[in-house]
């Protein structure tokens, strides 16, 4: 038996719904991954305290987990799409292992592979990555399906004891091409010096 | 004292005058003893992984983050990193590997030979510089000097223990 995706459940509209989250991270370092998770982040407004990512698909987890594990005192967001989570699925395994309590991690799940022509993805039909994220140990999961659920998805990625994982069930839409700085070296300096790091 | 735990040493040394703060393995035969050293001196922390390219990645956002990581791995893990190694190339960070060989030095098992003699070319296509070392009392400074090389000019770099170091693995077959 084949499920049929219900299309219907997929109404968050990922702009406004990153911009309004990203506005109460307080000072929460952000990973994102490669794609439109950088497009949506530098979209609500460019910060050094975004590691904007172009390349390397499945990394955006481990990335961010070498980020938190190294900076214990700070929030760790790491943004990413259903298709770089299953890339790297096994990650989750490491995460829930390291068990960061600053790490949190999010899932724009599309159901697709929006940058390539909007092709099918594997959450369209039975892959459900919160449930595979809890079988592996990841703390707090939680898959939301509305925009009006953002304040209490701040709470689960900004205060929660991580590891924790949220599932965004985002509509596919036409957003304009936001497109950041693309030199990592830029880009590493930048976050950086967020952090207060010396250069040399 | 075996050979292997003196190499294991030298390098669990060079780790600490280094502030190599986390070490990413899938482990290998050849690191057990270097594995043990690590998780006794609790001079590190260990991450174990699903597949080695997490390391590139974890070892990578340590080093945004202010804190040096390596990877340690068998030779057949440098496959899974291939792609993986462009995210520290562009970001002009260093990522430092540790690699015990196989599918060399009178190896046993004819699997591991493509992934073994693919090893050095695989890396250098990616822009890591190799530093094999097949004598024992060499791991120690070789592995210094790929650390420092690494972490200093923001560049990956790969150590590759030859099977002539850690032995032959032979399954009773020897």
């Amino acid at each position: 038996m084949t499920a049929t995706p219900d299309k219907s459940a997929n109404r968050i509209k990922r702009r406004p719904f990153m911009a309004d989250l990203l506005s109460r991270r307080g000072t929460a370092l952000v990973v994102p991954g490669l794609g439109s998770p950088t497009w949506d982040c530098f979209a609500a407004g460019d910060q050094g305290e975004y590691l904007y990512s172009w390349g390397g698909m499945g990394l955006a987890v481990p990335t961010a987990l070498g980020v938190a594990l190294s900076q214990p005192g700070r929030r760790v967001l790491c943004v990413t799409g259903d298709g770089e989570m299953l890339m790297g699925i096994g990650s989750l395994a490491v995460v829930a292992d390291q068990a960061p309590d600053n790490l949190a991690i999010l899932v724009l799940d599309n159901e697709s592979f929006g940058e390539t022509g909007r092709q099918r993805g594997l959450t369209s039909n039975h892959a459900d990555i919160a449930a595979v994220a809890k079988a592996f140990g990841v703390r707090q999961t939680r898959t939301i399906t509305e925009q009006g659920a953002v304040a209490e998805l701040a709470d689960l990625l900004f205060k929660a004891a991580g590891p924790v994982l949220a599932v965004a069930k985002i509509a596919i839409t036409d957003d304009p091409w936001r497109l950041p700085e693309k030199d990592g070296a830029t880009i590493a300096y930048r976050f950086r010096s967020a952090l207060g790091l010396e250069q040399g | 004292m075996s050979r292997a735990s003196n190499w294991s040493e030298d390098v669990l040394r060079a780790m600490q005058a280094r502030k190599i703060v986390t070490v990413c393995t899938i482990p290998d035969g050849g690191l057990t003893q270097l594995l043990k050293l690590i998780e006794a001196s609790k001079s590190a922390r260990l991450v174990t992984l699903s597949t080695e390219e997490e390391g590139v990645g974890i070892a990578t956002g340590c080093w945004l983050a202010g804190a040096r990581a390596m990877v340690a791995m068998q030779s057949s893990g440098v496959g899974n990193c291939i792609n993986a190694l462009g995210l520290p190339a562009a970001f002009r960070a260093p990522c430092l590997l540790l690699v015990t060989m196989r599918g060399q030095w009178g190896e046993f098992n004819p699997w591991q030979v493509p992934m073994g003699q693919a090893v050095r070319p695989a890396l250098e296509a990616v822009g890591v510089k190799c530093y094999p070392v097949d004598k024992p009392e060499e791991v120690g400074e070789t592995f210094a000097a790929a650390a420092d090389f690494a972490f200093n000019s923001r560049v990956s770099a790969a150590v590759l223990v030859s099977q002539r170091v850690i032995g032959v693995k032979g399954f009773g077959q020897e």
